[in-house]
């Protein structure tokens, strides 16, 4: 399994994006490519941030409301939306995110590990926070975002 | 992977078809068709199972193979004959040869413990044999190698080397200098070439040898280190070798190496020796063959799914251009779609494999379940040749081992039992495999007494699986042998039993797209028959709409296409529905619903209707909003990036590149099925997994 | 020039190791999987050595070894013999046959390389 962070890198490059009024950010060398929202086709009995399934190049991947896995309301139908497909553990899955912003240089000592909050079930899938020249940026577990809260789907 | 490790896979390879040609001349020598030229191969299959693991340091599976190897060599020279019970040891060393190459696969290189008694069969076997020829039966193992310890520093010497090559030593390719040279690398020599064999220039045959050489070595090396140097040409020279202290000692060279007898010197047209006659019967000629990875296989096989998808895509933007259909453009396309499928199927054969394999294991198991169950079983096969999807056969194997199992301790009857139903006492099991409309058919048939359904009934009643006036037709009642639980301990003999039942055997059948029967006749024995798809990588699908989405059903179950009529839809309770066709009500099963698509039941008259068989032969209903066409539909597997989703089997993709899920209707259909409604039988939640590569 | 070997085995793991032991040390490695395949290659490749197993399906290793000494061309071509057993009377049966030497397997690289150069002629 990939962690979001590898202590042993000194310059650590992330791609930041924004969804649900929030800025997100994942390491670089988790993202595959970035696409144009396609229609994806709806999976049953999938939770609320399974969007469904879309087909990448022949591969059927699922499609991740990145907004809904944190507990924020459904991202809006939007052409300008976009797929960040990215690979963990040797699966490949998209997230729905509003829009990709820039690619953050970060060195590993300006990563805050995120503090202890209340309740937020989105909470444990965010591994640090980067300070930003907009503000704050979390950094997504990508393991965590697929895994429900630790549960992986079998 | 590093190149060593490549050929340690080939070796397990090549060992697999070893021990398949190896387990193959067993049965024929065991059925008395064996000639000459199968027992060799049968040896040969040891023998090169051992070469190879001697290469690896296998050293168990060395020794057992070289023992074995030699009971064969008695075989094969004819000095030990292939008596019934010589034979069975022989199959029986085969199976454990077999487990000790897959310890050997698995890394275990100890050696277990029922070695011993194995060895010892080997060994009574030999006990009647008569000597081998001109050798004496040598003690097991390969020959110990003499390990020539330097100790200290060993004082030089000078050994006086006379050397007189024969014709035979130009003949078996060596060269005089070679051997020079390689005395050269022991230490400082001197070479002295000696010409008294040549005789006048008139009487000089080119072909005769007549040189021979004189070399003093000063070397450190021990005489024995001398002497291998000549180790291949013994017998081809005239060689004497000496030290200076022997020489000064005895000046004539004394003959330590006698010339080898006459014999042995006798020109190269000494007569061929043990060529066997080279024609062979041309269908024993092997096809020429390739060996290819599998994933290069498989990244073919993606690859022209691809192309078939893209061949639909481009087919559906013409029909969306509504040229004229004699269109040029129309009858490349179609072109085209034929050419894909060509290459497609061209493709999946690479992946096809005949189950021969499967069924030779089976052999094995039922001798063991002979053993453990102490009844008579003559096991027959046919349709050995029947290929299919190399994955299929894979997997098949747990499950028709323990089908096979089944039916020798269930189906099968004691001998007493038989005799007195005036029947062989010898039971008979046959395997089959058959093609039949696109799928591999593979049925297990015994001669037993054939399913006792009173018995079924009271033992799934003692369990609670059924209620107790519940009436049962008879292939529900057959069905009930496949319900979980339905096996459980206290039937648990040390054969079929070990906790599993059969309804493992059908979960796995089904993960594989497949299904499985039972057909019994009282007195007359019980078969089971399991349908699979030929290939795992592409399916004949009928396309439907439901809620908007596009879905797709396997053909397989699929009986007919219906679009009800008002009169034919009944209201069953408040909220089931029952569809009247070919005489029967049939349960009404709302796709959208069932996938938690969209809310409440919809109109079923403005629906179409798939009428579908489930595994347990009863008929459901399934409510589409359309039924599109019928196609063949490349199978992506959903759990490789996802996980397993209720249901779904798969997914594939369309012609406009959508994703479509591929329903998995016998789930869809449990939920509503008249006996599930009885809240006892429902089946377990465990799903069965989306086949995948 | 780099010297051929020719290795005649009917297990492929066999041929496989021979390969690649005689690729790593620099040879041209030509294989065939029995004695007629192997005489064929034998034919057309002209090999500086010959190496081969004597138990084979069609041809055996004693069959290929008097083809090859029986024949025309590269006749006195050194050939090598695999053999599981190190017993001498397989020995003096394959030199019997007019081969060459003998390696008797399980092999370690570095005594089959040096050899394959001994008998090719190339010194160690």
């Amino acid at each position: 399994m990939q962690s979001a962070i590898d202590a042993t890198r000194l310059d650590l490059e992330f791609v930041a994006f924004c969804t649900g009024g929030q800025n997100f950010s994942l390491d670089i060398s988790q993202v595959r490519e970035i696409r144009r929202w396609s229609p994806v086709s709806s999976l049953p009995h999938s939770p609320e941030e399974v969007l469904g399934v879309m087909n990448l190049r022949g591969s059927v991947i699922p499609i991740y409301d990145l907004a809904a896995r944190f507990g924020l309301p459904r991202t809006p139908h939007n052409e300008r939306n976009v797929v960040v497909v990215a690979a963990h553990g040797g699966k490949t899955l998209g997230l729905l995110v509003e829009s990709v912003s820039e690619i953050l240089s970060v060195k590993n000592e300006d990563i805050q590990t995120p503090p202890d909050t209340r309740g937020d079930s989105g909470r444990q899938a965010i591994t640090g926070i980067i300070t930003t020249d907009e503000g704050m940026s979390r950094v997504i577990d990508l393991g965590a975002v697929i895994g429900f809260g630790g549960k992986a789907p079998q | 992977m590093g190149s060593q490790n490549s050929i340690r896979d080939m070796f397990f390879e090549e060992s697999e078809e070893l021990l398949e040609q190896l387990i193959d001349g067993l049965g024929l020598i065991a059925a008395g068709q064996a000639d000459d030229e199968t027992v060799n191969a049968v040896f040969r299959s040891v023998h090169s199972i051992k070469g190879g693991a001697g290469a690896f340091g296998f050293s168990a599976l060395v020794d057992f193979s070289h023992r074995f190897e030699t009971v064969l060599d008695a075989v094969r020279s004819h000095r030990l004959e292939a008596s019934a019970g010589i034979v069975l040891t022989l199959q029986r060393s085969a199976d454990f040869l077999t487990d000790l190459v897959e310890r050997a696969r698995r890394g275990d290189t100890e050696t277990p413990e029922q070695a011993d008694s194995f060895l010892a069969a080997l060994d009574q076997c030999l006990a009647g044999a008569s000597a081998p020829d001109g050798l004496v039966a040598s003690a097991f193992g390969f020959a110990a190698q003499p390990i020539l310890l330097d100790l200290g520093e060993p004082a030089t010497e000078v050994f006086e080397i006379r050397f007189k090559p024969f014709g035979r030593l130009y003949s078996n390719g060596h060269n005089p200098a070679m051997i020079v040279a390689s005395l050269a690398d022991l230490g400082e020599t001197t070479t002295h070439l000696q010409t008294e064999g040549m005789g006048e220039l008139a009487d000089f045959d080119p072909a005769a040898p007549c040189l021979g050489w004189l070399i003093e070595l000063e070397t450190s090396a021990p005489e024995t280190k001398v002497r291998e140097v000549f180790d291949f040409v013994d017998g081809l020279c005239d060689l004497h070798i000496s030290t200076r202290l022997d020489e000064a000692a005895a000046p004539e060279p004394h003959p330590q190496v006698a010339p080898a007898s006459s014999g042995a010197t006798q020109a190269s047209s000494s007569p061929p020796q043990s060529v066997r006659p080279t024609a062979e019967p041309a269908d024993n000629t092997p096809k020429s063959t390739l060996r290819v990875e599998l994933d290069r296989v498989d990244r073919l096989i993606n690859a022209v799914g691809e192309l078939i998808i893209n061949q639909s895509m481009i087919a559906q933007r013409l029909q969306e251009l509504r040229l004229a259909t004699d269109a040029d453009v129309v009858t490349h396309v179609e072109d085209y779609r034929l050419l894909a499928r060509d290459i497609q199927e061209a493709v999946m054969a690479i992946r096809a494999q005949p189950v021969k394999p499967l069924f030779q294991r089976m052999s094995r198991i039922v001798r063991e379940a002979e053993e453990a169950t102490g009844k008579k079983v003559k096991l027959q096969t046919s349709g050995e040749g029947t290929e299919v999807d190399k994955t299929v056969v894979e997997r098949l194997s747990d499950p028709l081992t323990h089908m096979v199992r089944n039916s020798v301790d269930h189906g099968l009857e004691k001998p007493e039992a038989r005799l007195a139903a005036g029947k062989d006492p010898i039971g008979t099991i046959t395997l089959s495999a058959v093609h039949r409309s696109g799928m591999v058919v593979i049925t297990i048939r015994d001669d037993g007494a054939g399913l006792n359904r009173p018995k079924i009934l009271e033992i799934a009643r003692s369990k609670g699986l059924v209620a107790p006036d519940l009436e049962l037709a008879d292939s529900e009642i057959d069905a009930l042998l496949f319900m979980p639980g339905f096996s459980t301990a206290d039937r648990v003999s040390n054969l079929s039993g070990r906790g599993v039942g059969l309804d493992v055997v059908k979960n796995a059948v089904s993960t594989l797209g497949g299904r499985i029967t039972i057909a019994t006749t009282p007195g007359q024995g019980t078969e089971f028959i399991i349908s699979l798809p030929l290939t795992l990588a592409v399916l004949d699908g009928m396309v439907v709409s439901v809620a908007g989405q596009t879905l797709v059903i396997p053909i397989t179950s699929i009986l007919e296409t219906i679009v009800p009529e008002e009169s034919d839809v009944h209201q069953f309770g408040a909220s089931d529905q029952l569809l009247f066709v070919r005489g029967r009500y049939v349960p009404l099963v709302d796709v959208a619903e069932g996938l938690g698509l969209s809310g409440g039941l919809r109109d079923p008259r403005k629906c179409q209707v798939v009428l579908m068989e489930t595994e347990e032969h009863a008929l459901v209903a399934l409510m589409v909003d359309r039924i599109h066409d019928q196609r063949q539909v490349v199978i992506k597997g959903l759990e490789s990036n996802y996980g397993t989703v209720p249901g779904v089997s798969a997914a594939t993709v369309l012609g406009d590149g959508q994703v479509a899920l591929i329903l998995d209707p016998d789930v869809l259909a449990r939920n509503v099925s008249p006996a599930a409604n009885s809240g006892l039988l429902r089946i377990s939640e465990g799903m069965p997994h989306a086949v995948s590569h | 020039m780099s010297v051929k070997v020719l290795a005649i085995d009917d297990s492929r793991t066999m041929l496989g190791l021979v390969r690649k032991v005689m690729t790593d040390a620099g040879f041209d490695c030509v294989s065939a999987e029995d004695g007629e395949k192997g005489l064929e290659v034998f034919s057309r490749e002209a090999p500086d050595v010959v190496i081969t197993d004597i138990n084979m399906p069609r041809m055996d290793g004693y069959g290929v070894i008097n083809a090859i000494r029986g024949g025309k061309a590269n006749r006195t071509v050194p050939i090598l013999v695999l053999t599981t057993e190190s017993a001498d009377h397989l020995k003096a049966r394959a030199r019997e046959a007019g081969a060459t030497g003998w390696i008797v397997k399980p092999f370690d690289d570095a005594t089959i390389v040096a050899l394959v150069r001994r008998v090719a002629g190339l010194g160690s």
